[in-house]
């Protein structure tokens, strides 16, 4: 398996061209799973002119790396590939892509959220929305420690309550 | 007379928007999380207020997140921020 695992990186990305590469040249593939995250144009009512991701540089590819680690643990994996982008991104633009493979689908679907559910509570990300009236750190959601509780896992209590 | 380290401290988003980048400090070794914390809020009203005990921070050391009873080896990083917000 020679394609890289985890990038943290300003630019975009092509999911077709990711795609091909996580299962490129592995026949016991039979599943490929992906989820994209995308900047939403509203935020508390007010209509977002950009979104800025702050990280913590090394942690950030520890953390996802350790959390792609769990996931072959947990489940019938070929291949995993996370990249998420930081910097100033702007309405409508991709943020996060999760994509693996596996020989069937039901293993693909779940490490794809599994992954997701992982990384919106534990990797050292933080997105600020500008709009109009300022600028905001946007609040972490109860509903996403609620999301990571369901694989068994403790979230450090990560949102606000 | 007790040994002393330092320790590096980062901060991150709203916590770095309200005290810097971070801050070096000397302890008495085997100091934990939670007394590297302490030390910190005594050091202005400011870290006070950021870092105080009813504000959300989450704590890593070393770069894995970790909780105040966590022992701080000498020459560690420690870094202070809100809940993650990522994906």
């Amino acid at each position: 398996m020679g394609h890289e695992r985890v990038s943290v990186q300003s630019g975009d990305f092509d999911v077709s061209t990711e795609l091909a590469a996580l299962r490129r040249d592995d026949g016991g593939v039979g599943a490929v799973v992906s989820f994209v995250g995308t900047v939403r144009d509203l935020g508390h009512g007010d209509t977002v002119t950009a979104m800025e991701l702050e990280h913590y540089p090394g942690m950030t590819e520890k953390s996802i790396d350790a959390m792609i680690d769990e996931a072959f643990r947990r489940f019938e994996l070929r291949a995993a590939r996370v990249i998420h982008r930081v910097g100033v991104l702007q309405p409508l633009d991709q943020i996060v892509l999760v994509a693996v493979t596996s020989a069937h689908r039901g293993q693909a679907f779940q490490a794809c959220e599994f992954l997701m559910d992982y990384l919106k509570t534990q990797a050292p990300f933080w997105k600020k929305e500008h709009s109009a009236g300022g600028a905001h750190w946007v609040d972490a959601r109860v509903a996403d420690d609620q999301a990571l509780a369901r694989w068994g896992l403790g979230t450090q209590g990560n949102a606000n309550s | 007379m007790t040994e002393s380290m330092i320790v590096r401290v980062r901060y991150f988003a709203s916590v770095r928007e309200a005290l810097g980048a971070g801050d070096s400090l000397s302890l008495a070794r085997d100091a934990t999380v939670g007394a590297v914390r302490d030390a910190l809020i005594a050091l202005s009203p400011g870290h006070a207020q950021a870092l105080g005990r009813g504000r959300a921070v989450r704590m890593a050391l070393n770069q894995a997140l970790c909780d105040e009873s966590a022992t701080v080896p000498d020459g560690s990083e420690l870094a202070f921020f809100p809940p993650v917000t990522g994906g």
